[in-house]
C-alpha cells in the first residue's frame, strides 16, 4: 500500500486541471505547490540533519531575485564600471537562481555549522536579513521597495520545435507539479543512500557519527547545498509565475510557513512537507471565503498548536503509525533490512 | 619506548599528558601497541583510560605529547579523519544510534565501505544499486560476526543490554578497523556473554585486527592479552605480560590490592 500511496496521489493531482476549472483555486494550488517544494527543501535540514534553519526564505528569494534579473536584464554600476546584462530565456534564470541559491547554501553551511544549535539558528536569521536589506537598498539593481514587475512567464521548448509560453494556470501546475515529483524522487533516493544515512546518523547521534568516520561539516553542508538549490528552484518558479517580486518576498513569516509545513506534516518524512503543505497552502484560502482576516490568523494558528500537541512528530508519523505498524518502524529511513537496492 | 625504537609499533603514545583545568587526568603517558598485538590498559576508576581514547581518537586534544598511528601523527585530526586512518573505538557508555534499528545502525557504521557516488545515486545508476546491495550483505555479515543477526529488525535503544553493547562492537568493526580500541566491552555482561564476546575477540585477532583493551574484568584481560599497560593516576606504573604484571609489587600495591572492582 505504502509503494502505491504516491502513484495514486500523483494520479489525483495531474487530473486537477482537468476538473478544477475554478483559476482562483488552481492559483492556490501552484503558489501552494511553489512552498510545498521550499518546505521539502527545508526538510533536508531540518528533518533529516536536525538543524533548524529559521533564513530558508533567503534561499528562495535569492532564486526568485536571479531568475527575475536574469531575465529581465539589467545595467548596474560597480566600482564605476557599468555592468549590463540583456534579457536571457527564463529557463536559463531558474538554471542560475538554482545554482546561486546552492552556492548560497554552501556558503553559509561551511560558516553556520562551525557553530549549532542557537548559533546557528541566529546565523542563518541574520543571513536572510542581509539579503532582504540588500534587495531593499541595491535599488539600481533591485528597484527596492518598487518591485521588479513584468518579469517574463517560463517558456519551455527549443528553436526548431517553437516554445510554449506558460500564460495559463494550467500549464504552470504541471511544471510545479513535474518539480514536485522530481524533488520527491531525488529527496528520497538521497535519503535511502549512505549520503542520507549519514546526515540522519549526525542528528541521531554526532558523537557516534564521528566515530564511525562521518564528516560533520562535508554532510551537512552538502544537505545545505541541496536545500539551497531546492529552495532557490523554488523561489524562481515563484518570480516567473507572480511575474512580480519584491524585497517582501524575505518575510519571516514566509520561512515560518515553510517551517509550519514541514513541522505539522513531519519532519524528517518524505510525504510530511506534501502533507503539511497542502494543509498550510490551502487552508487560508477556504477559510478566507468564511471568516475575516484575523480570525483567520487566529484560526490558522490554533490549526497549527493542535497539530503539533495532538500530534508532536507530525502528520505523516501518526497516520503510518495507525495504518501499518511493521511499516511505521521504518518510516524514517525507508530501509528494511533484506529489502535488497534492487526494489 | 618510543615508535622510533619500535619498528613494528602500530600505535605509540608518547609524552602524553592531559589537564582539565588543575585536575591532571594524564601526567606523562608512554606506550605503544605491536601489529597484531592485543594489548589492555588497566587502571583504577579515574586512572585516565578513557581520557587517553579520546586522546588516541581526536575526540580531546592532550595538553602535551602525540600520538602516532602507522606512522602518522594524530595531532590536529578530527575523529572521523582518525577513522578513516583505520583506528576505531568503542565507548564505554552504550553510543548508539537508539532510534533506528539494528541493522541501520550497522548501515551506518558502514559508511567509510560504501563507493556510492552523489551523481549515481540521485540517478539510481546500476553501479550504485550494486554497492547498496554489497553494503546490505556486509551488514548482515557483521551481524553474524558479532551474533546479534536475529535482532536485525529492532531498534538498537530496545535490545538487552549485553546485545546493545555488542551493537557497539558491531558498529566499530563496521567501521573497518585494522586496530580497534575497546573501552570496557564486557561491563555489565554476564558470564555466557562475556565468554561470547571473547570468542568474538579471538575471530577478530585471527583476521589480525590489533586491539587496545580497557576493561576492569581482571580474568578476561589476564587471558586474553599479550601485554598489560596499568595506569594509575594518570601515570603508568607498569608495563609487561600478564604474569609480569600479576607479580609486579608496585600493580599490587595500587590497584590489585585495593581490592579489584567490578570483578
Ligand atoms: N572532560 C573532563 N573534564 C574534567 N575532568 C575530566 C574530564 N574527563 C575526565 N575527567 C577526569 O579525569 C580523570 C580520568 O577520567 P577517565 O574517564 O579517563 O578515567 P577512567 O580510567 O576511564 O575511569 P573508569 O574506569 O571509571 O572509566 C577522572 O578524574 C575524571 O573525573
Ligand atoms: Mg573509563
Amino acid at each position: 500500500m505504502n509503494r502505491f500511496l504516491p502513484l495514486i496521489v500523483l494520479a489525483f493531482f495531474v487530473s486537477v486541471p482537468l476538473w478544477l476549472t475554478d483559476q482562483y483555486y488552481l492559483h492556490t494550488l501552484v503558489v501552494c505547490g511553489i512552498f510545498m517544494l521550499a518546505a521539502m527543501s527545508l526538510n533536508l535540514l531540518l528533518g533529516y540533519t536536525g538543524q533548524l534553519s529559521l533564513g530558508h526564505v533567503a534561499f528562495f528569494g535569492i532564486g526568485a531575485y536571479v531568475s527575475a534579473l536574469t531575465s529581465l536584464g539589467f545595467s548596474v554600476s560597480i566600482f564605476g564600471y557599468q555592468i549590463t546584462h540583456d534579457p536571457w530565456p527564463p529557463v536559463v534564470g531558474v538554471v542560475l537562481g538554482g545554482a546561486v541559491a546552492g552556492l548560497c547554501g554552501y556558503l553559509i553551511g561551511k560558516l553556520a555549522f562551525r557553530v549549532r544549535g542557537a548559533y546557528f539558528v541566529i546565523v542563518t536569521v541574520s543571513f536572510a536579513e542581509v539579503i532582504r536589506l540588500i534587495s531593499l537598498n541595491w535599488i539600481e539593481l533591485t528597484n527596492g521597495p518598487l518591485a521588479l514587475p513584468g518579469i517574463p512567464p517560463l517558456t519551455l521548448g527549443f528553436e526548431p520545435i517553437g516554445y510554449l509560453t506558460l500564460w495559463d494556470k494550467a500549464a504552470n501546475f504541471y511544471v510545479v507539479l513535474t518539480f514536485i515529483v522530481v524533488t520527491y524522487i531525488i529527496i528520497k533516493r538521497l535519503i535511502d543512500s549512505p549520503y542520507g544515512r549519514a546526515m540522519i546518523a549526525l542528528r541521531e547521534n554526532e558523537t557516534l557519527a564521528t566515530s564511525v568516520g562521518i564528516s560533520v561539516t562535508r554532510y551537512l553542508v552538502l544537505a545545505a547545498v541541496f536545500a539551497g538549490t531546492i529552495a532557490g528552484v523554488s523561489g524562481t518558479l515563484y518570480a516567473h509565475y507572480i511575474q512580480i517580486i519584491d524585497p517582501a518576498i524575505f518575510m519571516f513569516l514566509n520561512t515560518v510557513t515553510m517551517v509550519i509545513m514541514v513541522i505539522t506534516g513531519g519532519k524528517g518524512t518524505l510525504a510530511g512537507p506534501v502533507v503539511g503543505g497542502l494543509i498550510f497552502g490551502i487552508a487560508p484560502v477556504i477559510l478566507r471565503k468564511y471568516v475575516g482576516p484575523e480570525v483567520q490568523w487566529i484560526l490558522y494558528g490554533s490549526l497549527m498548536i493542535l497539530i503539533v500537541f495532538v500530534l508532536p512528530e507530525g502528520i505523516v508519523p501518526a497516520i503510518e503509525r495507525w495504518f501499518g505498524r511493521a511499516s511505521a518502524k521504518n518510516s524514517e529511513l525507508a530501509l528494511e533490512p533484506g529489502k535488497g537496492a534492487r526494489s | 619506548m618510543t615508535a622510533a625504537q619500535n619498528p613494528n609499533a602500530i600505535l605509540a603514545v608518547e609524552n602524553v599528558a592531559m589537564h582539565f583545568g588543575g585536575l591532571i587526568a594524564i601526567s606523562d603517558m608512554n606506550f605503544h601497541v605491536n601489529e597484531g598485538e592485543l594489548v589492555s590498559l588497566i587502571g583504577p576508576n579515574g586512572a585516565g583510560k578513557t581520557t587517553a581514547f579520546n586522546i588516541i581518537t581526536g575526540f580531546q586534544r592532550p595538553t602535551k605529547g602525540r600520538v602516532t598511528f602507522r606512522g602518522t601523527s594524530l595531532g590536529g585530526l578530527k575523529p572521523h579523519q582518525v577513522t578513516a586512518l583505520g583506528l576505531v573505538r568503542t565507548f564505554q557508555r552504550t553510543n548508539l544510534f537508539d532510534k533506528i534499528s539494528v541493522f541501520e545502525n550497522v548501515l551506518i557504521g558502514l559508511h567509510r565501505k560504501t563507493s556510492a557516488r552523489l551523481l549515481g545515486t540521485l540517478l539510481s545508476l546500476p553501479r550504485e544499486r550494486k554497492a547498496e546491495a554489497e553494503l546490505r550483505d556486509q551488514a548482515w555479515e557483521i551481524l553474524r560476526l558479532v551474533g546479534i543477526e536475529h535482532q536485525a529488525k529492532e531498534r538498537a535503544a530496545s535490545l538487552p543490554y549485553g546485545d546493545q553493547r555488542l551493537l557497539g562492537v558491531a558498529l566499530a568493526l563496521a567501521a573497518q578497523p585494522s586496530a580497534l580500541l575497546l573501552d570496557e566491552p564486557v561491563s555489565g555482561m554476564n558470564a555466557t556473554e562475556t565468554g561470547r564476546f571473547i570468542e568474538l575477540v579471538n575471530k577478530l585477532r585471527a583476521r589480525g585486527t590489533t586491539i587496545l583493551l580497557v576493561e576492569h574484568d581482571m580474568p578476561m584481560v589476564m587471558g586474553i592479552s599479550d601485554r598489560i599497560v596499568v595506569l594509575n593516576y594518570g601515570r603508568i606504573i607498569a608495563n609487561g605480560t600478564p604474569k609480569e604484571i600479576q607479580n609486579d609489587p608496585d600493580v599490587i600495591q595500587a590497584y590489585l590490592g585495593q581490592g579489584v572492582k567490578h570483578a
